[in-house]
């Protein structure tokens, strides 16, 4: 039980750790070491040392080993009470000399402030942050399309083969996972729609609402944030580890560049498969919907296909195929610009992993409340 | 079109004049000088952090230094506005990385073809292969290396195959960033042989970044010592030692190059019985 000593004023005797060997005694002035001065043992022993008072010699000459720890301990009792060190062995002199010599200040934390003004530096490197990220991802886009134009100047050949495995990737791997959470988005919005309107007893107004809003909002934008969270994070993973075992620096100096041969390809496959995904995942949210009327409300399916026909109109379509490729672009740029970010070390894939996929929703959700108005606006109902 | 790049017109391949390289507050080069000459195995050694890898960066062209001309082959990469011109120069070199850099997701073969297929597009796929199986051979790889993906790769393996890749062009010049670090001791040693074998039947230009002792007397003509910012000394083993500057003593005076010394003499003495 390294440590467990007790102090007793009495005698001035100070039982370091259990049994005799390691044991230690102070009388007025002077402190003894015994037995084992290692970490081991080390236990309280700076703050009992510290509540003796004034120490003007510390004896070694008991003690069986010693190690960095105890010749630190001793070396720190020595400054701090002007005290002299005698009996020590060779070993433990050579490591006392170690010490001794050197006398620097080094610095092992950084600097210490207090807990208010940390927190505010935070909110402001956070603030800056963000501002900053944006700007960054502007230009990435901008660089983006400038290596488009001089790809299409060159006449160099675009990767289709990439471009074709991402959409495996992107597209049509999703496609269960997409079609099952719009499908039960469907019956959710249904149930809960028919709930509410059952009170006006205008329940059959339920299919109003399952088509439209899968169509114009939910369906799309379920689909990005889905899409984001699966393919935005693989790109900035992808990338982020490619640029730390200087995958992208050696392309660079093959003389591909890498926004020809990794960004746009990506860019390009979520931007055509966005328009393709939520147009399916409207679908399957208005067959969950629709099972949902049949099956809770007892609206046949042919009236139900025939009322869906009936109130969507042919703008809410176009709606969604206008937004659809731009969240694509959104995703697939804020995914591979924070996967090209990545500097240094394995943590920073981690971290920017995830501002990738945050980034991306957000920024989804932001622009889709923009369409909203002005779509609504044009007059777009 | 822009005329192509001649090496063999250059005596002095790499022209670095007052580079300066500056990360935030921390000043990396400061007034840099230094000539690769053409044709001579260039070592580069240096403290760690010394920035011997920013020098080659900004040599090939990673890092825009802050300050300072690199001129390779009379070129200089960032006033080339001339795309066909940039690509020119860069075909004139291959760069092996520290960590090898090898494609994750293509194999060995296909990282080999990647620089390849991207300068001669229209070369065809059986050609490609066999370029392919002739520079495994040039490295030293097994014979089924070529099919392997980078991960089942041992790590002497993954050098030899990022050496076969900067090959791939047959480039005028050679940067290695750390070829030997990592490797055990025979295959260090195999390592330097092929380096210095390669380059006297190809006739290569080679920037050798190294920590390895035993790298440097092996394999090169010249070695170019980098401290306090600049490049301090450069020239053949025993004129560096001929020098007084301190850190040039106690690198290659110190245990390890004292070790290395001797053992390269009673190598050389033991080839020269053979």
């Amino acid at each position: 039980m390294p440590g467990a000593g007790k102090y007793s004023k009495a005698t001035g005797e100070l039982a370091v750790g259990a049994g005799s060997k390691r044991k230690e005694g102070v009388e007025g002035p002077e402190a003894r070491f015994g037995g084992r001065l290692t970490r081991a043992g080390v236990g309280a022993l700076p703050q009992r040392l510290d509540e003796l008072g004034p120490i003007s010699l510390l004896d070694l000459s008991n003690i069986t080993r010693i190690d960095t720890v105890g010749a630190w301990i001793v070396t720190r009792t020595m400054h701090r009470h002007d005290a002299k060190v005698v009996g020590a062995s060779q070993d433990a002199q050579r490591l006392l000399d170690a010490l001794a010599n050197d006398t620097s200040e080094y610095r092992i934390h950084g600097d210490r402030r207090p807990a208010w003004v940390r927190m505010l530096e935070q909110l402001g490197t956070a603030s800056v942050g963000i501002w900053n990220e944006l700007l960054g991802i502007i230009g990435f886009f901008g660089a983006m399309v400038v290596a488009l134009f001089n790809q299409i100047r060159a006449r160099r050949a675009i990767r289709w083969n990439a471009i074709v495995t991402r959409f495996q990737t992107v597209g049509v791997d999703a496609l269960p996972i997409i079609g099952l959470m719009s499908f039960l988005i469907g019956i959710v919005i249904a149930q809960q729609g028919s709930v509410q309107l059952k009170q006006f007893g205008l329940e059959v107004f339920t299919i109003n609402l399952v088509g439209r809003a899968s169509i114009r909002e939910l369906g799309l934008l379920m689909t990005a944030i889905m899409v984001a969270g699966r393919s935005g994070s693989a790109f900035a993973a992808q990338i982020g580890t490619m640029k730390l075992t200087e995958e992208v620096d050696a392309m660079r100096t093959i003389g591909v560049s890498p926004m020809e041969a990794i960004v746009l390809p990506r860019v390009a496959a979520s931007t055509i498969t966005m328009p393709l995904l939520g147009f399916y995942a409207s679908i399957c949210a208005i067959i969950g919907g629709g099972i949902f009327c049949w099956v809770g409300l007892e609206i046949p399916p042919l009236t139900y296909v025939q009322r869906i026909r009936e109130i969507i109109p042919m703008t809410d379509f176009w709606i969604m195929l206008i937004k659809a490729p731009v969240f694509g672009i959104l995703i697939g740029v804020t995914g591979c610009y924070e996967g090209m970010q990545v500097r240094q070390n394995a943590e920073q894939v981690g971290k920017r992993t995830t501002s990738a996929v945050v980034a991306a929703i957000f920024l989804v959700i932001v622009l889709d409340a923009f369409f909203a108005v002005f779509f609504t606006s044009l007059g777009w109902n | 079109m822009a005329e192509l790049i001649e090496p063999e017109k250059f005596d002095i391949a790499i022209k670095v004049r007052g580079l300066c390289n500056q990360f935030g507050d921390a000043v990396i080069h400061e007034d840099l000088d230094l000539d690769v000459r053409s044709g001579e195995i260039l070592g580069v050694v240096g403290g760690s952090g010394t920035g011997k890898s920013v020098l080659m960066r900004s040599i090939i062209g990673l890092q825009i230094p802050t300050a300072g001309e690199v001129e390779v082959y009379g070129k200089t990469l960032d006033t080339i506005v001339d795309e066909e011109e940039s690509r020119d120069l860069r075909r004139r070199w291959g760069v092996m990385f520290q960590g090898g850099a090898l494609f994750s997701t293509l194999t060995v073969a296909e990282n080999i073809q990647v620089p390849l297929r991207e300068f001669y597009p229209r070369m065809d796929s059986e050609l490609l292969d066999e370029i392919a199986a002739y520079k495994v051979a040039m490295v030293g790889l097994p014979n089924d290396a070529g099919p392997k993906y980078p991960a089942e790769l041992s790590g002497g393996m993954v050098k030899r195959a990022g050496l076969a890749r900067a090959l791939a062009l047959d480039p005028a010049l050679l940067f290695l960033d750390e070829p030997t670090a990592g490797l055990d001791p025979i295959g260090a040693a195999k390592f330097d042989e092929l380096i210095r074998e390669l380059a006297d039947t190809m006739g290569l230009t080679v920037f050798l970044i190294t920590h390895d002792l035993d790298s440097l007397y092996a394999t090169c003509d010249r070695v170019a010592v980098l401290a306090e910012k600049k490049v301090i000394a450069v020239g053949t083993i025993p004129e560096l030692l001929a020098t007084e500057h301190p850190w040039i003593q106690e690198y290659f005076n110190g245990p390890r190059g004292r070790a290395a010394s001797g053992s390269n003499d009673a190598l050389t003495r033991a080839d020269r019985k053979s």
